[in-house]
């Protein structure tokens, strides 16, 4: 699911920061009507990246999006592009462009007139606009629509054009606001992957806005999870996939079990803890935890059923079994009354899954992990 | 409601229901008789009008035969030549300066950040649509004779001003609806494709908003030209619209001559509408 195969895995550190932002606030409207759509950010994007800012509607990521567009002044904090400062400029002086969610194709102009309108306000030839609106079409393979208008457009090519219009001017930053939101699915899967190769094609630093967890897993270099105008976590997606921080982030990422419990000691870098129904556990320290009250954080691919002669970790009864295709996931009742789902591969055959059957699991190592 | 059905089935009931109302309306007993009534209404006259410009006979009750005499005289009648260029004139001045009025005040009151008092200036802006147009006319006179005393100057251009001023908020209507419909997405696109913001308004928003223009245009434009009430008071003299001359012609006693200069009008803002939907029509595809 992740993506770390498709560029040199270097240290992401070495490069530079395209944007940085720095206690970056932002209200909307005053007094005790105010909504504080992001709240102190503090952010780096590097050059070259792929970076996904992740959350549910609300959570800023469309705000902080607008802040580096320019298309609102931040309330207070600093934003800078490349080591300048560019919090207060106006969007047309700012080298960054945007795909708009939907599109915001220009309906009185051509294809090739959209995409080589960026061009020429920048006062360029031409010649050299129709060159590289050429080399854009090639780039996004529409060249056999460059005069059509663009309400001929399948909304395929439309998102296209959106993309090759943006990068036509080689903007050191491209933004995109959920720009495969209104595709179908098929045609997403597709969108992810070509944006992904044009990514790192063009070298410049995307930085995308969604709400689908599965697409900023498959995309991204780095993600960003936000929630409630604040940034939560930031890491590759197999950081935030495998080592949460945050419950929320946990929640969010994928499936997963997330179930109450009291810190009851460390021992190494492993941390003790009892569950409501009283059985203890050794999971993973995350550096957030804390003394008392906690929360273990299960995948379901991580648990797997006990077998004869193994020592089950929990114990539940079987209410649900869910037909995946290559997996089952059951669905368990604990004695704490909590819900815990298991994903099962492989046969089923020699396990009694009949509904209130008494199952046990085992945790593989490492599977458990505590958030604060 | 407190019995509030599952918001599905409430939906469902409700577009139902919307349906068979907008089903019932046509079928409602009486509902052709309105419709043709109020057709006749409108156009019956108008029918009249058209039909005895064409009589041969000097009547305008008695048909004898077709005849094209009553144009011809209209066009050979110096009178009415130069009621009608003066009636272009000022329109076309009229058009020119409100629409361009209006289109300033339809960006000022949509395409800035809210600002206090921005519904007053909505209002301030229709109201003379609200005020009574005799009240108009003669508040423009004492102005405009105020205006003479002390500066000396006379001319057509009181006749034009005036007109400019009640084209406004004809202009403004279908411009700002336009504007309204019209999302600020694309004009932030173009600020974010490097378009300063006079480049926006240029290459973007005024294209964009062509159609709401030539609308208001061609509105102002037929208001100016049928306007009779300000016109009366303002007009200086030999500034005779083709209304005041029509009028004047009128006390003399009905010829089809004004019927044949009516039928001309009329034919001339039928032309005018056919083709402002010819053109937004183009615009929309």
């Amino acid at each position: 699911m992740t993506s770390d195969t498709a560029k040199a895995p270097e240290d992401g550190t070495t490069r530079r920061s395209m944007i940085s932002a720095r206690e970056l606030t932002k209200t909307f409207g005053q007094g005790e009507t105010a909504v504080t759509a992001l709240d102190n950010v503090d952010i780096d994007i590097r050059e070259n990246e792929f970076f996904t800012l992740l959350g549910p509607s609300g959570c800023g990521k469309t705000t902080l999006l607008r802040l580096i567009a320019g298309f609102e002044l931040p309330t207070s904090g600093l934003i800078q592009l490349d080591g300048q400062d560019i919090t207060a400029l106006p969007p047309h002086v700012r080298p960054v462009n945007t795909v708009f969610q939907n599109y915001a194709l220009f309906p009185h102009m051509t294809v090739s007139e959209n995409i080589g309108f960026g061009l020429k306000m920048l006062g360029k030839s031409s010649g050299e606009i129709e060159a590289r609106v050429k080399q854009m079409l090639s780039l996004v393979q529409l060249e056999a629509m460059a005069n059509r208008r663009t309400d001929q457009l399948s909304g395929g090519q439309q998102q296209r054009v959106a993309l090759a219009r943006a990068l036509a001017p080689a903007p050191k930053v491209l933004l995109l606001d959920e720009p495969l939101a209104a595709l179908d699915l098929k045609l997403r899967k597709n969108m992810q992957i070509e944006l992904k190769s044009l990514q790192a094609e063009t070298g410049i630093t995307f930085i995308f806005v969604t709400h689908d967890q599965e697409e900023a897993l498959t995309m991204s270099d780095r993600i960003a999870v936000m929630r409630d105008g604040q940034i939560l976590q930031i890491g590759t997606p197999k950081e935030i996939y495998d080592k949460p921080t945050h419950r929320f982030v946990a929640d969010f990422i994928g499936d997963i079990n997330i179930l109450e419990a009291q810190v009851e000691g460390t021992e190494g870098d492993q941390t003790r803890v009892r569950l409501k129904d009283g059985t203890t556990m050794l999971a993973r320290s995350t550096g957030a935890d804390t003394q008392g009250h906690c929360a273990v954080a299960l995948r379901p691919e991580s648990i797997r059923v006990a077998q004869a002669g193994d020592t089950p970790a929990l114990t539940g009864q079987l209410e649900n079994l869910v037909y995946m295709g290559s997996a089952h996931n059951l669905h368990l009742r604990l004695g704490s009354g909590e819900e815990l789902v298991v994903r099962h591969g492989g046969s089923t055959e020699g396990l009694d899954l009949s509904p209130g059957a008494q199952i046990g699991v085992v945790i593989a190592p490492g599977g458990a992990r505590v958030l604060a | 409601m407190a019995d509030t059905p599952p918001l599905a089935a409430g939906a469902t009931a409700q577009s139902t229901r919307r349906r068979m109302r907008s089903r019932d309306l046509k079928a409602m007993p009486g509902f052709k008789a309105a419709g043709w009534a109020c057709i006749f209404a409108l156009y019956l006259p108008l029918v009249v009008l058209v039909i005895f410009s064409f009589n041969d006979n000097r009547s305008v009750v008695k048909w004898t035969e077709f005849s094209l005499r009553w144009y011809e005289a209209a066009m050979e009648n110096e009178g009415i030549r130069n009621a009608a260029w003066m009636s272009v004139k000022v329109a076309l001045v009229a058009t020119v300066f409100s629409t361009i009025a209006a289109t300033m005040a339809a960006l000022a009151t949509t395409r800035t950040a809210a600002f206090r008092g921005q519904g007053l200036a909505y209002g301030i802006i229709n109201q003379p649509l609200m005020i009574p147009e005799i009240v108009t006319a003669i508040s423009t006179l004492s102005l405009f004779s105020l205006v003479k005393q002390l500066t000396g100057i006379t001319g057509v251009g009181y006749l034009m001003a005036a007109h400019t001023a009640f084209c406004i908020p004809f202009a403004y209507m279908p411009i700002r609806a336009r504007l309204e419909d019209m999302t600020l997405t694309l004009e932030q696109a173009g600020a974010d494709l490097y378009a300063t913001p006079w480049q926006t308004f240029r290459h973007i928003t005024l294209p964009l908003l062509m159609p709401g223009i030539l609308a208001g245009a061609m509105l102002a434009f037929v208001v100016s030209l049928d306007d009779v009430i300000i016109t009366l008071m303002v007009a200086g003299p030999g500034e005779t619209t083709l209304p005041i001359y029509i009028l004047g012609a009128l006390r003399r006693g009905i010829t089809p001559e004004i019927n044949a200069v009516s039928t001309i009008l009329v034919g001339v803002s039928v032309l005018l509408v056919l083709v402002l939907f010819l053109v937004q029509g183009k615009m929309k595809k």
